[in-house]
């Protein structure tokens, strides 16, 4: 009786072992057949982005692939990726990641395009989870809010005026959401007060070695913009925030 | 278990037994995802690819799998196969991937996949597996995009939004305007918007089937009665 037990529990574990090695050789397979796509996705949705900030800029390398990684906590997090665009060798522009974190629904993810006179070239926010119908406005697909910021520098406006209308600055807000537009400008102003303070670090990145392996820094990961499970109720107005 | 028609398989799938509306199975996809009907389609594809895979694995191998081990066993077939689809989304659906984020590994824990693979996978021929999976998929699919069309139309005023992620690039001409975005009723897009639209659902098909009920059978009895003497 025993052994019969024993037995039944080999055969038993063993067909268990099988199983689970058939189902991680399906996967593994799976997977080296669509890892080159997917990384050529990936590839794809930075070259995007990347390019869109630095619009109207003349430049001749590749700025994907061309990249470091800076940390501020202007810029919101640590360790975040910035793309260089060089004409012949001179960085002509950066985009910055950047990160607001005081979204209506937690952080708002950026990318800043500055040129080299400290000029914004534009901007995009690569996810967020602000309410739908309401702060989902930012989104270049959604409206133009985001273009307003195109020409824009720390002069003009005056650092003072970086703010949304409703604070006493510039920037529109948009019916029924102010939270969400406020924490952009805000970020998108502090984006350009690093680049203020850090543009000779930033313009003399060294370019990537001639015979280095071609990495490629993906975007931040964008969260699922059009879905938030856990979204409270939609923004109100009036919704008291202090302002620094 | 009595051996069902491939007919009372199909009619189980889409209306008796719905996964969706009858069997309340995978509540957590169907109302998270379903804001719009792309949205909506894409993570039904997936679904009903899933089921198929996994009931058509179940059945092939319910020969082989011992009682004990048969729930980690089909664990182990259902989260392969969402894997691997997922992959798959990720390389040639990569926008509609952004999209739908972690609900395509949430797959795994959709209870009406496991609940068809104990329930019916293990306990029938390979064919029928298959069509049960496809069936309740495809039932499955047909509530999460009912409930996608009833949240786009009154939140956003459209239908096929974003339908480019999930067709390509011809897909942007798809898109149908009933109204102005602006006019939308947020509330349809938030979370209670879904339970909302779920629940109107279940009430139209109760009402459907009270009738139906209430109806006199006129196929069973084709001749009328002679008339009394």
């Amino acid at each position: 009786m025993a052994r019969l037990v024993v037995r039944d529990i080999v055969i038993t574990t063993m067909l268990l072992g099988l199983f689970a090695a058939i189902g991680t050789g399906v996967v593994a397979w799976v997977h080296s057949g669509t890892e080159a796509r997917i990384a050529e996705n990936r590839l794809a949705m930075t070259r995007m982005r990347v390019t869109q900030v630095l619009e109207g800029l003349d430049y001749d390398n590749d700025p994907v692939t061309d990249h470091h990684r800076v940390g501020d906590e202007r810029l919101g997090g640590h360790d975040l990726p910035v793309w260089l665009a060089r004409h012949e060798g001179e960085v002509v522009g950066v985009a910055l990641s950047a990160i607001a974190p005081d979204g209506y629904s937690g952080d708002i993810r950026l990318l800043v395009g500055i040129d080299a006179t400290g000029t914004l070239r534009g901007v995009r926010v690569t996810g967020h989870r602000e309410t739908p119908g309401l702060g989902d406005d930012i989104e270049v697909e959604r409206s133009d809010w985001i273009h307003t910021f195109r020409g824009r520098s720390l002069v003009d406006p005056p650092i003072e005026l970086w703010r949304v209308r409703r604070d006493g600055g510039v920037f529109d807000q948009f019916t029924g959401a102010t939270v969400t537009p406020r924490a952009v400008v805000r970020a998108v102003r502090n984006a350009l007060l690093y680049f203020e303070e850090h543009a000779e670090a930033l313009l003399a990145l060294p370019p990537p070695e001639e015979d280095a392996v071609l990495t490629i820094e993906p975007i931040m990961p964008e969260i699922p913009d059009h879905l938030a499970p856990t979204d409270p109720l939609p923004e109100a107005g009036g919704a008291e925030e202090s302002t620094p | 278990m009595i051996t069902s028609s491939y007919g009372d398989i199909i009619r189980e799938g889409l209306w008796t037994n719905n996964p969706g509306l009858v069997q309340l199975l995978g509540l957590c996809p169907l109302l998270a995802i379903s804001g719009t009907v792309v949205n909506a389609l894409g993570l039904g594809l997936a679904t009903i690819a899933t089921l198929v895979i996994s009931n058509t694995l179940v059945s092939l191998l319910r020969e082989h799998v011992r009682p004990e081990i048969r729930i980690p066993v089909y664990v182990l077939i259902i989260a392969s196969a969402v894997t691997a689809i997922e992959l798959v989304m990720n390389a040639w659906f990569h926008g509609l991937f952004l999209v739908l984020g972690i609900f395509i590994p949430l797959i795994v824990t959709n209870c009406a996949i496991i609940g068809r693979a104990e329930a019916f996978a293990s306990r029938n021929s390979v064919p029928r597996a298959a069509l049960d999976g496809l069936a309740m998929g495809v039932g499955f699919t047909g509530v999460l995009v009912a409930i996608g069309a009833l949240r786009e139309i009154v939140g956003q005023g459209s239908l096929l939004d974003n339908a480019h992620l999930l067709f390509g690039e011809w897909g942007r001409g798809l898109r149908i305007e009933i109204f102005p975005q602006e006019h939308g009723f947020l509330l349809a897009l938030l979370p209670p918007g879904a339970f909302l639209a779920m629940g109107l659902l279940i009430a139209v098909k109760n009402l459907i089937d009270a009738r139906l009920e209430a109806r006199p059978i006129p196929t069973a009895t084709p001749e009328p009665k002679p008339a009394q003497p």
